[in-house]
């Protein structure tokens, strides 16, 4: 931002540095959609076909989300690892945490609560039905 | 002699987390040769891009953790489908891969116009801005003919839990969606009135954060409701 200022255009380049921020931008931007859109026909391949095993289907396309959140939040939010990005990766580790537990924690104090039922009579249980239908 | 000094000797970088940010000014004493070196102490607090940007991602973080209670609520409520119509019966894979196209075009027509209201050139970022609302606002048609389309089916949100808490799910992501766009418009006759001033471009900077975040919340939404939906 700051060389932008100054005006680029008059200074030398060191090998590999941009010619202008537009460039740079416009790149950075690009290979995050193409690194997305990958993933995402990743995901929707392996959900529609049925050439993988079953059981590890599931947790391939959970590994595959998680990795296209971490390109749209590189590329797109510009959340990185760098010294001036600090505050931002703590609180984005922070809200992580917190999202783990209303979710993890939600889903095994249910399947507790379900697998701890009474036994109940049928014309009850259809009200009630939490099992898989 | 000062703390800053003798470290400043070791390490030309010294402080790369910026810890001494709180002390601005508080270093005079020193010659201007070795100004650089102090770190971001010299420059007193955050500018105020920075300042709004770190708040509104607290407000996006804090927003995402309201989705997850919400995910949590249709993960628990998947199977509770009262003899109505299951997940794997209702959804359109293509559809959804439409949509998800739509959400990505859009994303990245938003940085470009960010790139392009960054440069202060109006008639690409309002160009740029046009075509975000336009992928934006087909996605939000998609959607809502889903929408209809479940409910003309006897598929609506009073059928059964599981179908509640779909409609709560994705609705919400929607309602966002359309906040996201009614922002849009708002920012594109700010920026057209008022110029590439210092208030508007936080709000750019703002609105933008909060377009990429829909993306990161419909990645979590497409893999959990609908591929793993449609696989049971």
């Amino acid at each position: 931002m700051s060389s932008h200022d100054q005006g680029v255009y008059e200074e030398d380049l060191a090998p590999g540095d941009e010619h202008s921020q537009v460039l740079a931008g416009v790149r950075g931007y690009a290979v995050g959609l193409i690194l997305a859109t990958g993933l995402t026909a990743t995901s929707f391949w392996v959900a529609a076909t049925h050439s993988l095993w079953g059981p590890g289907v599931p947790i391939g396309l959970c590994v595959l989300a998680i990795a296209q959140m971490g390109i749209h939040l590189a590329f797109f939010l510009h959340i990185t690892t760098g010294p001036d990005n600090t505050n931002n990766v703590l609180a984005l580790a922070f809200g992580v945490l917190i999202v783990f537990l209303v979710v993890a924690g939600s889903l095994w104090i249910m399947a507790n609560m379900n697998a701890n039922m009474m036994p109940m009579p049928m014309n009850q249980m259809t009200n009630l039905q939490m099992q898989h239908g | 002699m000062s703390d800053a000094v003798t470290r400043a000797d070791h390490h030309p970088h010294h402080d790369p987390h910026k810890l001494g940010r709180a002390h601005g000014g508080g270093h005079g004493h020193h010659g201007p040769d070795t100004k650089h070196t102090i770190g971001a102490g010299e420059h007193g607090p955050a500018s105020k891009r920075i300042i709004v940007g770190y708040g509104f991602w607290i407000f996006l973080l804090s927003d995402i953790i309201m989705f997850s209670a919400i995910f949590a609520t249709y993960a628990v409520l998947h199977g509770a489908t009262a003899g109505g119509p299951t997940s794997a019966q209702l959804f359109d894979l293509s559809n959804v891969a439409i949509e998800t196209g739509c959400l990505l075009i859009s994303s990245f027509i938003c940085g470009l116009a960010m790139i392009a209201a960054h440069e202060r050139h109006m008639l690409w970022t309002q160009i740029g801005l046009v075509f975000t609302g336009l992928f934006g606002l087909a996605f939000l048609v998609l959607e809502l003919r889903e929408f209809a389309d479940m409910i003309a089916h006897g598929a609506g949100p009073q059928r059964s839990a599981f179908l509640s808490s779909f409609f709560t799910l994705v609705g919400c992501h929607g309602l966002h969606v359309t906040v996201g766009l009614l922002w849009l418009g708002t920012m594109m006759a700010q920026v057209w009135a008022k110029g590439f001033t210092q208030p508007i471009q936080r709000r750019l900077l703002c609105f933008s954060l909060f377009w990429h975040a829909l993306d990161i919340i419909w990645v979590a939404l497409f893999t959990i409701v609908y591929l793993l939906g449609a696989g049971q």
